[in-house]
């Protein structure tokens, strides 16, 4: 018999089910129900790890979530590594295989336990007076150092294998926790028919009733009464009970997060099955029986391996069957503490000593101590723990003297705090409570009331009728009918009193926040460098900000930080509690959401001729849009070169579809697009078209596009495709909350049109002869008109437009028929040199002309007159949105920078968007930066690199030079109007 | 997140289904052209960024597209009313 530490009977483990597991690679034998805590301590296994910043030896303190110390890693096969996981809460399979962190070379002798072993060494604060100079030697030296000998746990590199599921639900009330008051609270909920989902962190239901094995609940044990409530509970339609599932944050309007855990704690998951899924549970009322964790004492050396939460104690043997020790000093400040002592006597722990800090308890406490012969001395408190990796004994402090207690176990239970971390998410409001010691919940809230130990009622037989009676509570305001009453009767409940907390700063290594290695002369440091709020004082210290939140300091620390400045704890408050209130998985957060379904894409109507075709993608928002087609050995850069080539000596097709496109129509679109562009509408016939701009009320460019007419009170408005939904956005906020006179109504056609923009000097050649309607001569269709007619027999909306400079059509068919159109235009221009093109090519073609693309070579901060288009501004119309802005000074004013042709002197391989403009060659630090490069470009046509840019008044320095900064040094670039190729304009009007 | 009373849909939908526009009640001079420079930087930019009870724009995006003026407490999160803008 390997576990010396397991008794004979008793608990909620399976002797007969041995499990196998490893520990730093040691074997060890744990049992079915087993945490891997209760079984190492079954082990005699106490010391699990060091500590993060001190590398003190640490060992198993607490039996659940709050555990500050005992944080293993267990390693499941490539890309299941998890750390940080609390000992206490894994439970046991067979083969488990867990490794202790943050030590080297080994546990049980840590190099760098020097830090702890120095205590002067690490005060708070000392990241930020300790590192501060030189500047680069903090990425290069500090940093790493830090980093090594600090924090806990090695994340895993490899992606996660597994499957993670996400559900939304609804219910009338959602209970979580399963204790008494939880249990109790579903129990009344759901007896009238609400809609009831009762959740609980822990696989084993039942809280604090799993251990109780003194008191009866209506005549029978705890554990029968917990077994039948749950019968009862399980039986009813109307409600859902989840094991392993953590209620970790509440959100606006009841939206209550819980991560169920569905595989971890098996030998071997299915691996078809989820490991973990997120719930989002939407409900009226929300009772919360989240318990409470049982505070610390503090005193010198209270972290060593073998000093424990008194509670936690009772609980290892209690529900599994151990003995977290042979001989037993418990300090107690609250009764809880003598009913440890009393139960783990009985377990078959020697008791050396119970002492209590209080002068006086209940007579019934002392008898029951007297008649199992445990010793008790009152007015006693700890002074310290002796031994490094294990205690061996106690210091107390009794009215007669001081002296030392041989144990290799020393119990601390100094009080109970209320868990109110998920009812602090909303903002519930704590009130200090002196009966407990702790803050308490206001509980005046509607939706989300506390119940049982949470909300202060300690003991069985309240913590039974409180939940109870906010079940049935919550029932009626779910609008359910009230169930009956019902009264438990709890023979024999425990008394709960005491629990002041920490009230004095003892010198020495005397722990306030165990994981985060505050110690409570901490607090007096950050007072005396003048840190008062607590919140402060936190953010100095680090008490609380550890992955436990401070679960079992928080409470001390703001007692102390009271104490220490002369102010209550209820005046000091507590630091702010935040979501989650244990740590969750990023693969129960992302659930479903990654890969391909990470976001939904967007193919335009020719999607599967580009991938057929070999091109290249780009991810622009959700579209996906061909980059280049290219041939086989070429680059895509080649590609793109060749694509531009065949626009400017033949045709080329390229798929615009992404843009936005919006039908306006009703008797004042035209007042409405007068309103919402800058252009003067008024005398665009039927038939014709004009490039538009859209700004922001602030004069500021958003957008731009075409605005074309196809009837009196009929546009066709296209818009870039990243701004199709925000120009949308924008024009309806106008239609519906400004200009709600305007008789106009807004269709958006996006992806009710396949658009090809067929471009280049044969364009027309091409598209001719497949056109039915009407004729595309160019004194028929001059530049900037639209047409309705067929093409080959389907609807068409032809618009002759060019963002290439060539002559070129925009050619709108219905989308199921983009694929066939772009099949039809291929084959069309086969014999005329037709060339699909990409984004690549687009881009080369417009630069190459000096256009502008709204968001790369604008920043938001663009007038009309910046990008040199002041003459579109339309002057006679009255008042457009934008259009007050653009008289303001600062809009107005000589200097603003404007886009410019920059032209690099030879190949300017370094030459990249985003480069800072200059005066200098060779600038001094601060020097003024007078524009930047917003586009650079390769153009094949020119055989040259040209460049955009916004330059500070940039049109009146044509001629002049300006330097780009590189990493190389400056480059000299002439400065020269934007249209570097046919800037006449002739080729589009042919 | 926020569950949202829409006027024209007739139901709470959750705060995802919609987009927010930001403060309400912002009063576009009747005369642009004659407003003054401040009085026109104060309606682009001055907001009153109430702590309490808050009038807001939100527009039901991903349902009926109207623009709705939502009566919000910002210490509390709760929403008190939600009419149509």
């Amino acid at each position: 018999m390997t576990q010396l530490f397991r008794t004979s009977a008793g608990g909620w483990i399976d002797r007969a089910a041995p499990l196998r597991f490893t520990f730093d690679g040691r074997p060890y034998v744990g049992c079915a129900g087993d945490t891997l805590a209760s079984a190492l301590l079954a082990n005699g296994v106490h010391l699990t790890g060091r500590s993060f910043k001190h590398h003190r030896p640490r060992g198993i303190y607490s039996a659940g979530v709050e555990e500050p110390n005992a944080l293993v890693e267990i390693d499941r096969g490539p890309g299941r590594r998890t750390p940080n996981l609390q000992a206490t809460q894994v439970e046991l399979y067979d083969g488990l295989a867990a490794r202790s962190q943050n030590r080297w070379p080994s546990l049980r002798f840590d190099a760098l336990a020097a830090l702890g072993a120095a205590p002067g060494l690490t005060p708070p604060g000392f990241y930020y007076k300790t590192f501060m100079w030189p500047g680069f030697a903090w990425k290069r030296i500090y940093e790493p150092l830090i980093r090594r000998a600090a924090g806990l746990g090695r994340a895993p590199r490899e992606p996660d294998p597994d499957r993670y599921a996400n559900r939304y639900a609804h219910c009338d009330v959602l209970v979580v926790g399963s204790g008494p008051a939880g249990l109790s609270a579903a129990l009344a909920a759901s007896e009238t028919g609400a809609r009831v989902v009762l959740c609980e962190q822990d696989g084993l239901m039942g809280g604090a009733l799993r251990d109780e094995t003194r008191a009866l609940v209506d005549g029978c044990a705890a554990v029968d009464f917990l077994k039948q409530a749950l019968e009862v509970l399980r039986a009813r339609d109307n409600v859902q009970v989840l094991a392993r599932t953590t209620a970790f944050g509440v959100y606006a309007d009841n939206l209550v997060a819980l991560a169920e855990r569905l595989g971890d704690h098996l030998a071997a998951p299915d691996p078809s099955a989820p490991r973990e899924r997120l719930w989002q549970v939407r409900a009226r009322r929300v009772v919360l029986a989240a318990g409470a964790i049982e505070r610390p004492l503090v005193f010198p050396d209270n972290d060593r391996p073998g000093v424990m939460l008194a509670d936690a104690a009772r609980v290892y043997a209690k529900r599994f069957g151990v003995r977290a020790g042979s001989r037993a000093l418990v300090a107690a400040s609250h009764d809880s503490a003598w009913l440890a002592a009393l139960e783990l006597h009985a377990a078959g722990v020697d008791i050396a000593l119970l002492i209590d800090t209080r002068d006086a308890v209940a007579p019934r406490l002392r008898e029951a101590a007297a008649r199992a012969g445990v010793d008790v001395q009152l007015g006693t408190r700890m002074r310290g723990a002796r031994g490094r990796l294990r205690v061996r004994s106690a210091r107390i402090e009794a009215p007669n003297g001081a002296r030392d207690v041989p144990c290799d176990l020393v119990l601390a239970g100094g009080g109970w705090t209320p868990t109110l971390h998920l009812f602090a998410h909303v903002r519930g409001k704590l009130v200090w409570s002196d009966a407990l010691g702790a803050f308490a919940p206001d509980n005046v809230r509607e939706d989300l009331r506390c119940a049982g130990a949470c909300n202060g009622a300690l003991d069985l037989s309240g913590a039974l009728a409180e939940g109870w009676r906010e079940g049935a509570s919550a029932a009626v305001f779910a609008g359910f009918p009230e169930p009956a009453e019902r009264a438990f009767r709890v023979e024999d409940d425990w008394p709960c009193a005491g629990g002041a907390p920490a009230q004095e700063a003892p010198e020495g290594e005397a722990y306030v926040d165990i994981q985060n290695d505050v110690k409570a002369s901490d607090y007096a440091i950050a007072l005396r460098e003048g840190f008062r709020s607590i919140e402060h004082v936190k953010r100095y210290t680090t008490s609380g900000l550890g992955a436990d939140q401070g679960k079992t300091g928080n409470v001390n620390a703001s007692a102390l930080v009271g104490a220490l400045s002369g102010r209550a704890a209820a005046q000091v408050g507590l630091t702010t509690y935040r979501q989650p209130y244990t740590p969750v998985t990023f693969g129960a957060l992302a659930h479903m959401a990654r890969g391909a379904l990470f976001e939904p894409q967007r193919e335009t109507p020719t999607h599967a001729r580009a991938l057929a075709a070999g091109a290249t993608f780009e991810d622009a928002g959700q579209w996906k849009r061909a980059r280049a087609f290219p041939r086989a050995g070429e680059t895509e850069a080649q590609a793109a070169a060749r694509e531009a080539l065949a626009v400017r000596g033949a045709a080329g097709l390229f798929d615009a579809s992404t843009l936005g496109k919006i039908e306006v129509a009703g008797p004042d679109a035209l007042a409405f697009l007068q309103r919402m562009y800058v252009n003067d509408f008024s005398g665009l016939a039927v038939g014709r078209c004009r490039y538009a701009l859209m700004l922001h009320e602030t004069g500021f460019v958003m957008d731009d596009g075409i605005v074309a007419r196809l009837a009196h009170d009929r546009f066709h408005v296209t818009t870039t495709s990243g701004g199709a939904a925000s120009a949308l956005h924008h024009m309806e906020d106008f239609r519906q909350t400004e200009f709600t006179q305007l008789r106009v109504w807004l269709t958006p056609v996006t992806e009710q049109w396949a658009t090809l923009a067929l471009q280049g000097p044969r364009a027309r050649d091409i598209l001719a002869p497949l056109v039915q309607g009407f004729d595309l001569s160019p004194a028929a269709m001059p530049h900037m008109s639209v047409r309705e007619g067929a093409l080959c027999g389907v609807p068409l909306r032809l618009m002759r437009a060019s963002f290439s400079g060539e002559l070129g059509f925009e050619i709108n068919v219905p989308a199921d028929n983009g694929a066939a159109a772009w099949d039809l235009l291929l084959e069309a221009g086969r014999p005329h040199g037709l060339a699909p093109y990409g984004l690549e090519a687009l881009d080369v073609l417009r630069a190459e002309k000096g256009f502008v693309i709204v968001g790369q070579d604008t920043d938001g901060a663009q007038t009309p007159a910046d990008l040199g288009m002041a003459r579109m501004v339309g002057t006679r119309k009255g008042d457009f949105v934008g259009a007050r802005s653009l008289r303001l000074p600062h809009l107005a004013s000589a200097g603003r920078r404007q886009l410019v042709g920059l032209r690099p002197r030879g190949p300017a391989p370094g030459l990249e968007e985003g480069m800072q403009l200059v005066g200098a060659s060779a600038p001094a630090p601060g020097t003024h930066a007078q524009g930047h490069v917003t586009t650079v470009r390769q153009s094949p046509t020119l055989a040259r690199t040209i460049a955009l840019g916004l330059l500070e008044s940039g049109r009146m320095r044509i001629g002049e030079t300006i330097h780009a900064l590189t990493p190389d040094g400056a480059l000299e670039l002439d400065i020269v109007a934007p249209a570097f190729f046919d800037p006449e304009g002739t080729r589009l009007h042919g | 997140m926020l569950l949202i009373p829409c006027p024209v849909c007739n139901m709470a939908r959750p705060e995802r289904e919609f987009r927010y526009a930001g403060e309400a009640g912002l009063v576009r001079p009747h005369d642009p052209g004659a407003a003054s420079d401040q009085d026109w930087t104060d309606y682009l930019f001055a907001r009153a960024n109430r702590k309490g009870v808050h009038e807001e724009r939100w527009r039901h995006l991903h349902g009926c597209g109207r623009f709705l003026v939502v009566t919000r407490d910002t210490v509390n999160d709760r929403v008190l009313q939600s009419v149509p803008a």
